[in-house]
């Protein structure tokens, strides 16, 4: 508890007005959590983190930290986290978005970011559904799931978030719980740490928009769920009958450098042959 | 502007390449940008040369929207930066065009206009994006809007675009046509310390002192760049002195009045024009870009056969030059405004007249240029 107490001491705006802006049961605050917890495990400066959201409930997370926080417009975080990274390598840069965000509105900067490998961190909170604007489906919402936008049943089938950032390029691709927090928070210093672009999928239950229309009985039921149904990636790919099951962990580790790295290079080596000529 | 002659570089250059040596004179290091007619060529300059300037960094995005992402994320960084484009890019741009006035992000954007709607007239010319250019981004913002008219103004307003959204922490939209910019002239090349060169203020108070927004003598608030030590949040929602989300009416009305008295107070030095024989004119052309460049022939050819015609070139086009347009309507007896669209900068024109004279529009929106002959027609 008193290592809690210094944390939020240390990395929330104390000038900032709490309590949070979301709904009771909502999982969000457990994943701000886990962003301070990786960051002060990794022992970054405060002046050296940027956080960079999008719109959404997703994106009321970054006016809670004690870093250099942008809220930008809705599903262009990556585009502006892109810039930042470009102008200042030396910058950790974490993207925060939704499911909205990140792959609906946003899914074009994701695929790009991610086949650049912009040197840039995607903490992208899934729950399912567009909790701001009162519970629409998004490209994330299971087949067959409710939300008001889609009152007889959702009939698209859901993005699979992991096996398209694999096949965009990303360097890291993991996914994690707000139930399973303490490997949400090593996946998240995992993700940071590693070069290139890397994406953590938070799930992350919304009661409200979500849960109350699709039989959830509470928002409890809701983290009783994701204990139930995701299991580790290794355990999963043992599994027989994988139905109803759900993955979780670091699902693609690549060894490259991210484009701020590649950039820079290119510069070094245009300067050398400039020298070597004169 | 110009420093004591010596041996200069030439170069016969595009309007458009041109606009690169103007941005590169003015500090810019960071372009984002994607590829578009007429404007392309800025962009392919820029790849080209910033790889050799010190800090320079260049990127290819997917689109325009992320294109202006970029740019803002490298200002917020402390980068001078900009980025090019033409009408259908603009379009896609203008969400952010409305989130760097609101968050006081300086860039310099610069669109090429082409001819029509939609995909229109690629290759050809056009002014149809002015109105657009004040008012394309939803909700009441402040904005400065520049034009010229030939190469060597390519480098200039250039210049003057990347000092006014350092100086006013605003965008600023370059305004050129598919004439100026694919034009290529002789043009002597900007050395070091050709031209004044104005980098936003960053503050100089302790970082907890420090408040992003706040109301000060000129109304621009000092901008640290990110990582500097002072951190503080930008966001696109109206906000507080602190930056932080607000709904209080008080301080949403403040923001917003603030934002357009730090225009408002300076439109002395923002809005530049040229005037061209108008100090006896009863005969007036106001026009911008390329066809000014008619408007010019056709005014001298006018002097030539006794009628006291003038030209005033509008190199500001917002804010609207009001107290260099007003003067001149209440002592001529016929301003005419010529326009490669339907009629849009003499909309401004017309709301200024106020009865004082005859306002008369040539309008061409058939991706030709409108030629001095014509207008030479309506003046003489």
């Amino acid at each position: 508890m008193a290592e809690i107490t210094q944390l939020i001491h240390q990395y929330l705006r104390h000038n900032k007005k709490f309590p949070l802006v979301f709904c009771p049961g909502c999982g969000h605050g457990i994943v701000l959590g886990s962003l301070v917890r990786s960051v002060h495990a990794l022992g970054l400066a405060k002046d050296d983190v940027v956080i960079v959201a999008g719109i959404g409930c997703s994106g009321r997370i970054a006016a809670y930290v004690d870093f250099n926080t942008v809220h930008t417009t809705h599903g262009r975080a990556l585009t502006v986290a892109t810039g930042i990274k470009m102008a200042n390598p030396k910058l950790t840069v974490i993207a925060v978005m939704g499911d909205g965000d990140a792959f609906s509105i946003g899914g074009n900067h994701l695929i790009h970011a991610a086949r650049r490998n912009i040197g840039v961190t995607a903490l992208v909170l899934n729950n399912f559904i567009y909790g701001m604007t009162g519970g629409q489906c998004s490209s994330t919402t299971p087949e067959g799931a409710y939300s008001h936008t889609c009152p007889q049943g959702q009939l698209e089938s859901a993005f699979d978030i992991v096996e398209l950032t694999r096949a965009a390029g990303a360097a890291g691709v993991s996914r994690g719980t707000v139930y399973h927090v303490k490997e949400l928070d090593a996946l998240m210093a995992e993700a940071i740490s590693r070069p290139g672009f890397n994406l953590v999928e938070a799930l992350t239950p919304c009661f409200t928009q979500y849960g109350r229309g699709n039989g959830f009985k509470s928002a409890v039921e809701m983290f009783k769920w994701l204990k139930s149904s995701c299991l580790s990636v290794e355990r999963y790919e043992k599994l027989e009958d994988r139905t109803g099951k759900l993955p979780i962990g670091t699902f693609v580790r690549r060894d490259v450098d991210g484009l701020e790295t590649r950039w820079a290079n290119m510069r070094q080596a245009l300067a050398a042959k400039k020298g070597g000529a004169a | 502007m110009t420093a004591p002659r010596k041996k200069r570089r030439e170069a016969f250059l595009l309007g458009n390449e041109a606009v690169v040596e103007g941005a590169l004179a003015a500090g810019c290091t960071f372009y984002a940008g994607y590829p578009i007619t007429p404007s392309t060529e800025i962009m392919e300059c820029m790849a080209k040369r910033l790889p050799h300037v010190p800090d320079g960094a260049f990127i290819q995005m997917e689109d325009e929207i992320a294109s202006m992402g970029a740019v803002i994320g490298a200002s917020l960084a402390g980068r001078k930066a900009m980025t090019a484009t033409s009408g259908p890019g603009f379009s896609l741009m203008q969400e952010q065009i409305g989130y760097a006035a609101m968050t006081e992000t300086p860039l310099v954007l610069v669109n090429v206009m082409r001819g029509g709607a939609s995909t229109g007239l690629p290759t050809s010319p056009g002014q149809g994006d002015v109105q657009q250019a004040r008012w394309g981004a939803h909700g009441d913002h402040p904005i400065i809007v520049l034009s010229a008219t030939d190469v060597p103004e390519c480098v200039e307003m250039t210049v003057a675009a990347f000092n006014f959204a350092e100086k006013y922490r605003s965008p600023v939209i370059l305004l050129l046509d598919e004439i100026t910019a694919h034009t290529r002239e002789k043009i002597e090349l900007p050395e070091p310390g050709d031209f004044e060169v104005f980098s936003r203020l960053t503050p100089t108070m302790p970082p907890e002192w420090y408040k992003p927004y706040e109301e000060t003598m000129r109304g621009v608030p000092p901008m640290p760049p990110i990582g500097s030590g002072y951190r503080f949040h930008v966001t696109g929602l109206s906000h507080d002195p602190l930056g932080f989300p607000t709904s209080r009416p008080e301080e949403v009305r403040s923001l917003t009045e603030r934002q357009f008295r730090k225009i408002d107070r300076f439109f002395e030095d923002i809005q530049i024009v040229e005037h061209v024989d108008t100090a006896d004119a009863e005969v007036v052309v106001i026009a911008y870009g390329c066809v000014a460049r008619s408007a010019r022939l056709a005014v001298k050819q006018a002097r030539e056969a006794g009628v006291r015609a003038g030209l005033l070139v509008l190199k500001t086009l917002y804010p609207f030059p009001r107290r260099h347009v007003e003067p001149m309507l209440r002592n001529c007896r016929l301003a005419v405004v010529p326009e490669l669209n339907m009629g849009q900068l003499s909309r401004e024109v017309k709301r200024v007249n106020e009865g004082y004279t005859t306002v008369r529009t040539i309008n061409r929106i058939d991706g030709q240029i409108i030629t001095p002959s014509q207008i030479l027609k309506e003046i003489a």
